[in-house]
């Protein structure tokens, strides 16, 4: 579903090139929930930023159910990205000046595809079901972390996106929250069948996931596939 | 606009809703707007009210449906004419205009006046409002006047008071209201007396001196008082009256040309203060036309012409419909001048506020395109919600220009003849507003275009990106957005101005100004960039830091500040210079008291009355009246049908005041050759050959227009008798001083025994003196008329007081609408700022620290946008000084820098208001603002 093929990023430091990602290579098949880890600057955020579709590499090449990102100009991406990719991110990142229904409605009403009220609707479920069916009508700033995190969750899952990528989505969030935002993750990986891609620094939340990709210094250093599935 | 996938509806939506926080952040960036639109509302509409009451009120302002006017009275065939036009139903009326002294009988107060004589069926249309009401109908029955209310004032006297003209007596019989066709302002000139021209005779102040304006009103039957009628009409009275006149004329009109203002005017006359002279006689006039109008053809049968002398100026009612009009849209242009920079100044505002709207959206874009949203779909929800706003600013400028609208006939009634009747306008309405939201666009569309570069991988970096917004200069919708803004400027200056020459100019004068404060800011980068010294003040360093420091806005406030402060300085240097020169050119007149109309043999005996009571005569000036025959030899008819030369006409048929002395006076400066030889010479040069011809010296301008020089000779009729003379200099005259000047000044020999007439200047004791002077003048001598200069310098005062407060309303709308930009411009930067103040904070600093850098940041824009603009300012002023009002310019240095100085503390103010959550919360609340 996801193929990476000899990922390289080179940026220019001064009059240095400096390469903050070398020739990485590997597959994410449908359904898998991998997490990326390593320390700070080991390249994490720049490969999921290449693997989404934000980014372009310098070298190498990223498909997305065999559609090559690297031949698609930046709107196409973003096309792309509005049908088949979900993200969440460490500081959530919603529109402040949107309720959380109308965050969760972006999506679809971009993509136009389906009417209003079906959007307002589709919205609503989600924020049911990530347990925020009271809180529809709130501002960001009225919500807290994990509310807000909740949010972005269902607004990440709307528009039925084949992937998620998760750029430490507990990074902000206290433990208790946190787990409750993993558990949400892993309810709706195996029940849409979403494929997961997260970064984290954190090792437990790794080991929760069925695959992990080791980065240092902009290489892989491990592939390690988890024997138990997800709780 | 809206992307394939997203309906329009669904991007209004959005657009609606995103923008929930940053509305009212964004409509004050938008009201920068509000002020340029308010001006060209206000001044259109106002524009169009005159222009409809004009349409509606023709008739009044002319009193009938044609007039003939005159400087001199009519030659006889324009009575013969207008006699023989009774038959077919055309109505006359008469007024006569002059200028004569008022002497209260109870008190021996006297007062100049300007008098209207008006015979029987005067005004045609519209009605004299007097007090008490129904007093005029009285006018040709009694020996009464109506006056001026001022007039009642300066003289002590109360309506049904006894009041002479010359030789009658009158009874005051009432104060004059609304007069058709006569503005009110005319009355500060002098304070107007209507009278019946039944008692003109009377008076006997016509009989000999006075200088008088004929207007004969007609008032056409039904079948020719159409246009058409009318403009036909006109054209055979003026063959009739002057064949050859009415043949330039039509050769010009067929030229299209319109006539030179001034060009049958005797301004800049013998004297400023209007220093009279025998009108000429006119020489018999006869006509041999048939006359088109069947009942009038015996009348003039048999006539023949003779070319009269006397210039008879014939208007319609559409004449006056298009002067009026005309001189409504020159106004309106002029006015529109500073609603356009108001407008465009606003332009600037709205980008630099757009500018920082825009820093503060990087991140949700960044979000937006990560969820899918393509560079158009996000570049169209910000202009929609741009425009929204600039429709929102837009709004409340057409708002107030309406506002303004509705008050200006309050403040300018005075300087109408007519009843501005104010209605709503929807075209400039409309108008105001479509410009308004057009700027307002273009204008934010430049640093809109940057959000469609924002990259989604903000939306997952930890630091905000400097380069999140990246510039390419060769982007081609940022190239065809400059476009569009340059060829919008433009575009709306030259359509307003209505001439593509001034328009470019003016618009290279905008682009120019902007230039050099773009310098200057550009300049102020680099400076703050390498002045810095270790030794300063930890404030003052960091201060002068922000000046460079990335997405400055150094640039947008020196421009805001520096157009507002170019704009205020200009207008004030400009104001002070004009008013000091009219104020010294008052105060440098060699006396106070002023004869004029004083006959030959009146001189001696008012000479002698002044110099028996101690009072010395300061001047005594002969005059004496003129016409041109021939230049060169070549008679002025000749001269007149020659067009290969370029001669003004004005020149050449003009009634010239002339005088003969012997030297040159202060206000007389000689340009080229020399000034008349010793009589002496001249005596012995003149025993030696009769026919030499005599000297005369010719103004600057008046030898310009008539194409002559030094050298060549004019042949003059003064008064029947041929004079042959040849221009000995040329000379400037400065005629703003309160003394006799002249086109023309003659070497005494050729003019001693002509007839003439004098102007005397006397020193009398201010006060009662004067007054007293002056009604023992006015009681041996009518017909002489006196002029108390300090009253004449009060009559300035009070003109320039109303100019004056026109000019400060103008300067002050230039500083109010400098201060939304100003807003916008600061406000631009005010996030970056939050962010550093905090880290200060944070790190220890206080409150007062903080504060101070501030005052340094804004002390060092306020400072340079204040100089420059200032230094820009001298130019713009002299260059309006110069070639536009034709004086030298001396530049008022101190004022200049008060207002350089007012606007450095506004900047500073402004400045420190806009930060104040900086300095005023915790670090912890701005914090949280600031993430």
């Amino acid at each position: 579903m996801l193929v990476a093929r000899g990922l390289t990023k080179e940026y220019l430091s001064g009059s240095q090139p400096l390469t903050v990602l070398r020739d990485v290579t590997f597959d994410v098949p449908a359904g898998a929930f991998v997490s990326i880890v390593g320390p700070s600057g080991s390249g994490k955020t720049t490969l999921l930023g290449l693997l989404a579709g934000l980014d372009t590499p310098s070298r190498g090449t990223v498909s997305l159910d065999g559609v090559d990102f690297g031949v698609l100009d930046e709107d196409r991406r973003a096309k792309l990205r509005g049908e088949k990719v979900g993200f969440v991110f460490q500081s959530f990142q919603l529109i402040p000046t949107l309720t959380a229904l109308e965050n969760v409605q972006v999506p679809l009403e971009l993509a136009g595809r389906v009417t209003m009220r079906d959007a307002a609707s589709r919205a609503r479920d989600l924020l049911g079901r990530v347990g925020l069916g009271d809180r529809v009508h709130h501002f960001p700033q009225q919500l807290s972390g994990g509310e807000q995190q909740r949010v972005a969750l269902a607004r990440a899952f709307v528009n039925d996106p084949r992937i998620l990528f998760a750029d430490e989505p507990t990074g902000n969030l206290d433990g208790a929250t946190g787990e409750r935002i993993v558990e949400l993750l892993q309810e709706l990986n195996r029940e849409r069948g979403c494929t997961i891609v997260l970064v984290t620094h954190d090792a437990s939340l790794a080991a929760r996931t069925q695959r992990t990709i080791r980065l240092r210094d902009g290489i892989v250093v491990e592939d390690i596939r988890h024997e138990q599935s997800p709780a | 606009m809206s992307a394939p996938g997203m309906s329009a509806g669904a991007m209004l939506r959005l657009a609606w809703r995103e923008s929930r926080s940053a509305r009212r952040r964004l409509a004050l960036y938008m009201s920068s707007i509000a002020f340029g639109v308010a001006a060209l509302v206000a001044i259109d509409s106002f524009a169009s009210n005159v222009t409809r009451s004009v349409r509606e009120q023709s008739r009044t302002l002319l009193g009938g449906d044609m007039t003939l006017q005159a400087r001199a009275a009519f030659p006889a065939v324009v009575d013969t004419l207008v006699d023989s036009l009774a038959t077919v139903g055309v109505q006359q009326a008469r007024v006569a205009n002059f200028t004569s002294m008022a002497f209260m009988e109870s008190t021996g107060n006297t007062r100049l006046v300007q008098v209207r004589a008006v015979s029987v069926g005067y005004p045609f249309y519209g009605a004299i409002e007097t007090v008490p009401a129904d007093a005029w109908r009285r006018v040709h029955e009694d020996t009464v006047v109506f006056v001026d209310p001022s007039l009642l004032v300066s003289l002590e006297a109360r309506v049904g008071d006894q009041l002479r003209l010359g030789q009658q007596v009158f009874t005051i019989g009432g104060t004059l209201g609304n007069v058709p066709g006569d503005a009110g302002i005319t009355a500060v000139i002098g304070p107007r007396i209507y009278v019946s021209d039944r008692w003109l005779e009377r008076t006997r102040l016509l009989s000999f001196g006075s200088r008088v304006e004929y207007d004969l009103i007609l008032r056409l039957p039904a079948s020719l008082a159409s246009t058409d009628g009318a403009e036909m009409l006109k054209r055979d009275l003026r063959r009739r009256i002057d064949p050859r006149q009415a043949a330039l004329e039509e050769a010009r009109e067929a030229r299209g040309e319109q006539e030179r203002q001034g060009e049958s005017d005797d301004a800049n006359d013998s004297t400023a203060s209007g220093a009279s002279a025998t009108p000429s006689r006119d020489m018999p006039v006869t006509l041999s036309a048939k006359d088109t109008l069947a009942d009038s053809a015996a009348a003039a049968a048999g006539l023949t012409s003779t070319a009269p002398r006397t210039r008879v100026r014939i208007r319609t009612v559409a004449d006056t419909e298009e002067d009026f009009t005309e001189a409504v849209a020159r106004l309106a242009d002029f006015l529109s001048v500073i609603g356009l920079i108001a407008l465009l100044l606003g332009g600037i505002g709205v980008a630099s506020g757009v500018n920082a709207f825009v820093s503060s959206k990087i991140d949700t874009v960044a979000v937006l395109r990560c969820l899918g949203a393509t560079s158009r779909q996000v570049l169209t929800l910000y202009v929609v919600q741009a425009g929204a706003m600039g429709f929102v600013g837009a709004t409340a400028g057409a708002l107030l220009g309406v506002a303004i609208q509705f008050l200006l006939p309050g403040v300018v009634s005075d300087f109408l003849p007519l009843d501005v009747n104010v209605t709503l306008e929807p075209w400039p309405l409309l108008l105001g507003l479509a410009t308004g939201v057009w700027v307002s666009l273009v204008f934010a569309l430049r640093p809109l275009l940057a959000l469609r570069r924002v990259s989604p991988l903000q939306a997952i970096r930890r630091n905000a990106d400097p380069s999140a917004l990246p510039k390419e200069w060769k982007d081609m919708a940022r190239l065809i957005v400059d476009a569009l803004l340059v060829s919008s400027i433009v575009a709306i200056v030259i359509s307003r101005i209505g001439n593509v020459r001034e328009g470019l100019g003016i618009t290279a004068g905008i682009i120019g100004v902007v230039a050099v404060l773009w310098i200057a800011a550009t300049l102020l980068i680099a400076a703050a960039r390498r002045s810095a010294r270790p030794s300063w003040p930890f404030e003052l360093r960091q201060g002068i830091a922000n000046l460079h420091r990335p997405a400055n806005q150094t640039r947008a406030v020196t421009l805001a500040l520096g157009f507002g402060a170019f704009l205020l300085s200009t207008v004030y240097l400009v104001q002070a210079n004009l008013l000091s020169r009219v104020q010294a050119s008052a105060e440098s007149t060699a006396g106070n008291l002023l004869f004029f109309d004083v006959q030959d043999d009146q001189a001696a005996p008012i000479d002698s009355l002044l110099r028996v009571r101690g009072h010395p005569v300061a001047q005594q000036t002969a005059i004496v009246t003129m016409r041109l025959d021939a230049i060169n030899g070549r008679s002025v008819s000749a001269l007149l049908a020659d067009t290969t030369v370029r001669r003004a006409g004005w020149t050449l048929r003009r009634e010239f005041r002339s005088t003969y002395r012997d030297t040159l006076v202060a206000s007389e400066k000689l340009v080229s050759g020399a000034w008349f030889a010793s009589a002496a010479e001249r005596a012995a040069a003149r025993a030696a050959n009769p026919d030499l011809p005599f000297a005369v010296s010719l103004e600057q301008d008046l030898a310009r227009d008539m194409a002559v020089q030094v050298g060549d000779t004019l042949t003059w009729n003064v008064q029947g008798v041929p004079v042959r003379t040849v221009i000995a200099n040329v000379r400037t005259v400065n005629w703003a001083r309160f003394e006799a000047n002249f086109f023309a000044v003659f070497e005494p020999a050729a003019l001693r025994r002509a007839p003439q007439q004098f102007v005397i200047v006397a020193n009398v004791p201010a006060g009662e003196t004067v007054a007293a002077m002056q009604r023992d003048v006015v009681r041996r001598f009518p017909n002489v008329s006196s002029v108390d200069l300090s009253l004449v310098r009060q009559t300035i005062n009070s003109i320039v007081n109303r100019v004056t407060l026109a000019i400060r309303f103008l300067g002050l709308f230039s500083l109010a609408m400098g201060i939304p930009v100003l807003f916008s411009a600061v406000a631009a930067t005010r996030r970056a700022r939050l962010r550093e103040g905090v880290l200060l904070r944070t790190l220890g600093a206080s409150r007062a620290q903080v504060a101070r850098v501030l005052l340094a940041e804004y002390g060092a824009l306020g400072a340079l946008g204040a100089l420059t603009g200032m230094l820009l300012s001298f130019a713009g002023a002299w260059a309006l000084t110069y070639f536009v009002f034709e004086e030298s310019f001396n530049p008022a240095v101190g004022p200049t820098f008060i207002i350089a100085a007012g606007m450095l503390l506004l900047t500073m103010a402004i400045g420190l208001l806009t930060s104040r959550d900086v300095y005023r919360e915790t670090p912890m609340i701005a914090i949280r603002e600031s993430a």
